[in-house]
């Protein structure tokens, strides 16, 4: 703590300071010497293509891929043409770019995804110069040939190459030169000696910076800022103009009194930055300018690349990773020297209240009379987002929280979310992540496309925690990290990665259920419209019974043929045979009906199910008997189950072909005497009911003819039948009628106490006393038995 | 409207309030007026998580339900879509949206997902080309609804048939998720009991949950002492008997859906027309809410039902005792003590004529006992031996009732039963056919192929050859069985565990066979087995039951060990994973009540059902046939 502002350097109002972000875990042995290096902004990866020591045809040189860290991701030998330039893409693709305009595009993992070219005209003349560039249209690349000439890709996805117009007098490269994004296009600034030009579509503008120092003969070296609003030039007089990137203000010049051209030249500006500033680097040399004359100087005693970011300039060399970048004002605030802004007294209070010492009142006091405690919070907690020591972030955060208890209505929120950030922050710019995101960084850049970068580098149980932690809500957190994993699983290893699931989530998979379900129907769907070996799949889906039924229950709903196939291809015949079934019912047309249950009766035969085969069969029996009464009668049966057609059959009168049917069908007797009996009690035809019971001894004895006839509110006929049926039923049937007393006289016959009970029970208060009394008497005699 | 859900041992309200949070969070998302489209299948569930004040006080103007074609106007700068991630309504919708943009009427379109937001959904929306047209698209996450003061329910109807017909296990994976929210809500539970693949299948998930969830421990000490997760299968039985509790009779008689009955309204007329002669008449169905708020039925619905008209009769003579006190109010202080009291006494006089009417309802069709007059206005109570309503359905009734105890109580449940037969030969429904058949299924450890071809071939010749798949569904699930051991395991199940009581208490219970009058539910059984003395006595039974028995147990954060106070009872979450009867309900709030029980439950499920919406669930209908 009591060094914090150690590695503080002033520059006119502001200081500046440079962090150690990593010890490189890379080992190389020259450093970066005689490598093309590309970083990412962001804290993205770092690619290395180290050029071999002798040009022989035998090197190839090699390409490696590294975290911001040094942990490498991937390392392979070049095999392709000569590389000029290496570029990153916004969503961390490698671009290699060849002597011969072919743009090859690799993953971080360095896996080849494709490639393009960037025009004939570069294959002939050869390509001097390239850049890679970033704007709201994604990634581009820009490059100048041999013939001195730029052609442009704004957006590497969606390629449209642009010929920039001929430069007048230019001969090979210019002496330096940037990509602008100004007016929502892109445009060109190059330098060709004093010449200054704006290059666009259509023109080749000359331009003059205002006020550029008159000494000057040549441009030697350019800058345009992370924002694209700034400018920064280098003359040979080793004079540097600041200004706007439109060139109609000037910010500042400064002399640096070095006049060899720099390595490299990058802005240094803070968003809402006290002044402009600009990073220079040389050999051995780095110098920070701003708007005063003073000028920061540091010795590098290494090779060393810089890169721009949004909030600083990173510095990457063969064993450090360092944080160049202007103080905040609220750390400036908090802790410069003999600073008395409220967050100053309140981490002064605080540090007083941890050793228990009255101090911490008089600080307090003091902020609370000049009504800053809110304010003094504030700076603890944005100071805090601005640390990368985790113990500095801690003690502000500890100070901020001591003060809000002193604060009625203080909003939570701001505090809440700096802590939940901040470990977010810490937990990814651990090395062994290896993205050293500044707070300011982060919140450019989203949670969300935090989250893609770690699912990118196939950190998914991080970005599953970080999602967790915050709680994203589960389809843009949780399910968006496990979809992507299990489709990159998925591409990876064909439709076996249900197998892989146990490096990530070891065990059962049903966690994840309802997310790989979506991803992986999604994926395979498209797995199957690209005609992949439909075969092939389903077998190795054969091995994974929890994705099969999913994929089953997708196609029930989706994809019914599919669903066929996959039935067919596991010999479940029983399911085919239940398939044709359904599919028969969709049918409207009676013969493909038939002949949908004959591709059923097919398979139900070949699963053995000898009862589904049979009735199937028989439906189709039924159907044919139905369709030819039908047109023969003028009936309309067809599709009626084998009961109704019987019963409509019997009350049409067609009695000669309901015997067939009853016949052929095997209907068993009982059925068939309730179904005639019903059809000849609908019909009122009393007589023919008369004579069927006489025909022979009912199969249901004769209760059922009683309760058909009252059933029809015929109990005139039901009596016929009462005398009929079984001592059992008695009491039943004379209930049934209404018989109250003829009950009466049964159940006492039989001295069933039950029936007994049920007779009484139906009794009214109108009923005969001497009924009444007969039947409680013979209750009581039977429960005595 | 929700004070109910705080009255038990566990405060559930909180999770309702949960609930609402994050409904407001959302409508507030959409600024302005607003309309809802829904899916009408949401509608119940919401009911109980939100009324229409609380959409009101947001802003919902309108609401529809959703169907093809154009939307219908309305004035407003929203339309939220509040529907299930299912394809054929993101159809409807695309449809709604592309005839909307037609009329120029610039409407911002909004859609939330109950209870997952689904990539293939968002995928055929965008198929459509209307996915652009939405602003918001987010989701709902409703698993665990707090339906009583003791009862949660997912309101899945497909969970079972998904669960054992489909081996889709979503449902399984929500319940995980919904286990996993009461958790945070209300502290870890310490100890899992489950029986069952899919009980294990949950528990599973839970622990692996936890494990991803380390480090965000709740530090909440835990109101659930123990979880029981039960599986639907292993007790196939219970839902296919006829529940003969108060409340499990009008489920059974009418339905019970989200809480709510319809019931025929000629019953509720003579309460309505004082004054003005039977004038109208209501025609359209009496919509009644049906839970614990009301306190006349808090009471007797779990009673037997043979039990509900003395309990009936017995506040009917309280509150016509309370009125005549007023004859006996003599200061004015008195008078205004019985005036304050007034609005409870007519509530309480209107809840009793309600369930009075309910009750005579339910007995034209059941059993004739006693019966309540209601006299205008005069309560006459009476025993009544002697009215022959509906002598036929109350008949049938009984002679169901006899076979379901014969099978359950094991008698010639490997022969063809005559009843089924009849009831076929007279087409009775064939639901009811279905539940008789697994029955004796169930009670005879499977049929023997040919009784099994037999009742098959009764069925599909009488209702239709269709009725095949529904067969085949049964049989998979394993409601229908064919024989395959000749031993049947199901009469030393019955004998271990008391399944059939020969002495059952309708009136004043002591076991919980009473709620079937006979029989006791066997995951009852089993529950109470297990809190006491342990499911170690009963190793040998668990065995014969499908799917296997466990016990896990979870860490607690130090210092969140409970110390239970001398006599306090133990609170169990039994989950029946598949759906649970209101009668199974009434049995767990019989133990919880119980002096020396030691324990009080609170129930969770996918699904309140009974054996009708069960066997209903499993039945295939072709589409043509459905039309």
């Amino acid at each position: 703590m009591a060094f914090i502002t150690a590695n503080w350097n002033p520059l006119g109002e502001a200081f500046y300071r440079k962090i150690e972000l990593y010890e490189m875990g890379w080992s190389l042995r020259d450093g970066l010497k005689d490598c093309l290096v590309a970083a990412a902004p962001y804290g993205g990866p770092i690619a290395l293509l180290r050029q071999p020591q002798r040009p022989s045809s035998s090197a190839r040189p090699q390409l490696e891929i590294y975290s911001s860290s040094g942990t490498n991701m991937a390392s392979f030998p070049w095999k392709s043409g000569p590389v000029r330039q290496l570029g990153w893409t916004v969503c961390d693709d490698l671009l290699c770019i060849q002597e011969d305009g072919t743009v090859l595009i690799y993953d971080l993992f360095g896996a080849f995804k494709r490639h393009f070219s960037m025009g004939n005209e570069v294959v002939q003349n050869q390509m001097l110069e390239a850049k890679v560039f970033h704007s709201p249209y994604g990634t581009g690349v820009a490059i100048v040939t041999g013939a001195s000439r730029f052609t442009l890709a704004t957006n590497i996805d969606d390629l449209k190459l642009r010929r920039l117009p001929e430069v007048p007098g230019l001969q090979g490269a210019p002496s330096c030169w940037a990509v602008l994004t100004q007016d929502r296009q892109t445009k060109v600034l190059l330098a060709n000696g004093a010449d200054l030009y704006i290059l666009d579509n259509t023109s080749c503008t000359p331009v003059t910076p205002p006020g550029l120092s008159p000494q000057a003969c040549s441009i030697v070296n350019m800058a345009v800022s992370f924002s694209y609003k700034y400018l920064a030039l280098f003359t040979d007089s080793g004079h540097l103009w600041m200004g706007s990137a439109n060139l109609k203000d000037k910010l500042s010049e400064v002399d640096t009194k070095v006049r060899t051209p720099p390595k490299q030249m990058v802005w240094c500006r803070r968003p809402k930055s006290q002044q402009p500033s600009v990073v220079i680097m040389w050999d051995r040399l780095l110098l920070v300018a701003g708007e005063c004359t003073d000028t920061i100087q540091y010795t590098l005693d290494e090779e060393s690349v810089c890169v721009a970011e949004l909030d600083g300039v990173r510095i990457v060399g063969g064993s450090r990773h360092e944080l160049l970048q202007e103080v905040p004002s609220a750390c400036q605030d908090i802790f410069k020297i003999a600073s008395m802004a409220p967050g100053a007294l309140l981490l002064e209070a605080h540090k007083e209240y941890d050793k228990s010492s009255q101090k911490a009142d008089e600080y307090l006091r003091e902020i609370k009379e000049q009504s800053v405690l809110g304010e003094a919070v504030r700076q603890c907690v944005e100071a805090a987002g601005y640390e990368h020591e985790p113990e500095t972030q801690k003690t502000l955060l500890r100070a901020a929280s001591f003060g809000k208890c002193f604060l009625s209505n203080y909003p939570p929120e701001p505090f809440v979310s700096m802590c939940r950030d901040l470990k977010v922050l810490n937990a990814v710019r651990d090395y062994t992540v290896g993205i050293p995101l500044t707070h300011t960084q982060y919140k450019q850049m989203t949670v969300q496309v935090l989250i893609d970068r770690l699912v990118y580098r196939k950190l998914y149980p991080l970005a599953i925690e970080i999602c967790r932690y915050l709680k994203t809500p589960e389809y843009q957190g949780v399910s968006r990290v496990l979809k992507h994993w299990a489709c990159c699983a998925f591409c990876q290893t064909g439709v076996n990665f249900l197998d892989d699931m146990g490096p990530i989530m070891s065990g059962e998979n049903q966690t994840l259920h309802s997310t790989v379900r979506t991803s992986y129907q999604r994926s395979m769907v498209t797995y199957l419209k690209n005609e992949m070996n439909r075969g092939d799949f389903f077998m190795t889906l054969r091995n994974q019974p929890v994705a099969l039924s999913l994929y089953r229950q997708f196609c029930k709903h989706q994809e019914q043929d599919t669903l066929k196939d996959l039935f067919n291809q596991d010999d479940d015949h029983q399911e085919l045979g239940n398939f044709y079934v359904k599919a028969s019912y969709k049918e409207k047309k009676l013969e493909a009906r038939l002949s949908l249950l004959q591709s059923a009766v097919d398979e139900y035969n070949k699963a053995k199910n000898e009862f589904a085969a049979k009735a199937t069969e028989e439906e189709m029996k039924l159907l044919r008997f139905q369709r030819r009464l039908d047109e023969e009668k003028g009936e309309a049966l067809l599709g009626l189950s084998l009961q109704e057609t019987l019963h409509a059959l019997l009350t049409s009168n067609f009695h000669k072909q309901a015997e067939q049917l009853y016949r052929d069908f095997r209907v068993p007797d009982k059925r068939y005497w309730w179904l005639k009996l019903t059809a000849l009690a609908e019909k009122d035809d009393w007589e023919e009911m008369e004579k069927f019971a006489k025909s022979k001894k009912s199969p249901i004895g004769y209760l059922p003819f009683v309760e058909v006839c009252v059933k029809q509110h015929n109990k005139y006929e039901a009596k016929k039948y009462v005398s009929k049926v079984t001592p059992e039923q008695k009491v039943k049937a004379h209930l049934a009628i209404g018989d109250l007393e003829g009950a009466a006289e049964a159940a006492i016959d039989r001295r069933s106490e039950g029936e007994i009970s049920t007779v009484l029970s139906r009794c009214s208060p109108t009923t005969d006393r001497a009924l009444l009394e007969r039947l409680n008497r013979a209750r009581s005699t039977a429960s005595k038995k | 409207m929700s004070a109910h859900l705080s009255y038990g041992r566990v405060n559930l309200n909180i999770l309702r309030e949960a609930a609402r949070k994050e409904l407001r969070e959302f409508l507030d998302k959409c600024g302005g007026s607003k309309a809802i489209v829904w899916d009408e299948y949401l509608t119940g569930p919401f009911g109980l998580i939100a009324q229409y004040s609380l959409l009101k006080e947001h802003e919902v103007e309108k609401m529809f339900t959703l169907k093809g074609g154009r939307l219908p106007a309305a004035d407003v700068k929203n339309i939220i879509f509040f529907v299930r991630p299912r394809l054929e309504l993101m159809d409807i919708i695309a449809e709604n949206v592309i005839s909307e943009d037609k009329m120029h009427s610039p409407r911002d379109f909004h859609m939330l997902f109950v209870p997952r937001r689904s990539m293939l959904c968002e995928q055929r929306l965008k198929e459509q080309g209307v996915l652009g047209s939405f602003i918001n698209i987010d989701e709902y996450i409703l698993d665990l609804i707090p339906y009583d003061g003791d009862l949660l329910s997912m309101e899945s109807e497909g969970a079972f048939r998904e669960c054992y017909l489909e081996s889709d296990q979503t449902s399984l994976y929500h319940t995980a998720k919904g286990l996993m929210t009461l958790q945070a809500l209300y502290g870890t539970i310490p100890q899992i009991f489950g029986k069952g693949e899919c009980a294990r299948h949950v528990a599973n998930m839970m622990l692996r949950m936890k494990r991803e969830f380390a480090g965000s421990q709740t530090q909440i000490l835990p109101v659930f002492d123990s979880l029981l997760l039960l599986d639907r299968n292993v007790d196939l039985l219970t839902p296919l008997a006829t529940q003969l509790t108060y409340e499990g009779l009008i489920d059974e008689v009418y339905g019970i859906t989200n809480g709510y009955v319809k019931l025929p309204p000629e019953k509720f007329s003579a309460q309505k027309k004082q004054g003005e002669a039977g004038k109208d008449l209501p025609t359209e169905p009496k919509k009644m809410q049906l839970n614990s708020a009301e306190e006349l039925y808090a009471e007797i619905r779990d009673k037997n039902f043979n039990g509900v008209g003395a309990a009936l009769s017995k506040k009917a003579k309280i509150i016509s005792a309370a009125f005549e006190e007023r004859h006996s109010a003599k200061t004015v202080g008195e008078i205004k003590q019985f005036v304050s009291q007034l609005p409870h006494m007519q509530a309480a006089r209107s809840s009793l004529a309600n369930h009075t009417s309910i009750a005579e309802l339910i007995k034209d069709i059941t059993i004739r006992r006693l019966l309540i007059l209601c006299n205008r206005g005069k309560w006459i109570f009476s025993l009544s031996l002697s009215l022959s309503l509906s002598d036929t359905a109350s008949e049938a009734f009984f002679d169901n009732l006899t076979v379901e105890q014969e099978f359950m109580t094991g008698v010639d449940t490997d022969k063809v039963n005559t009843y089924i037969e009849d009831c076929i030969a007279q087409k009775d429904p064939l639901i009811k056919i279905l539940r008789l058949v697994c029955m004796q299924s169930v009670c005879n450890n499977g049929l023997k192929q040919k009784l099994l071809d037999y009742y098959k071939r009764e069925i599909l010749q009488t209702y239709g050859y269709e009725h095949m798949l529904t067969l085949n569904n049964l049989e998979k699930t394993g409601l229908l069985k064919p024989q395959t051991s000749t031993r049947n395991n199901y009469p030393t199940i019955r004998k271990t565990l008391k399944l059939w009581m020969e002495d059952a208490n309708e009136q004043n219970p002591n076991d919980i066979s009473y709620v079937y009058s006979g029989y006791a539910p066997l995951s009852i059984r089993l529950t109470q087995v297990l809190a006491r003395p342990g499911w170690r006595s009963i190793e040998e039974v668990l065995k014969m039951l499908p799917g296997p028995h466990f016990e896990e147990r979870q860490q607690l954060p130090a210092g969140l060990h409970k110390k239970r106070q001398q006599g306090e009872n133990r609170t169990t979450l039994v989950f029946f994973l598949g759906g649970v009867t209101y009668a199974e309900i009434a049995a767990l709030r019989f133990l919880s009540q119980m002096e020396d029980g030691g324990t009080e439950y609170i129930i969770a499920t996918t699904k309140l059902i009974n054996g009708t919406s069960w066997i209903k669930s499993l039945m295939d209908r072709p589409e043509a046939q459905a039309s």
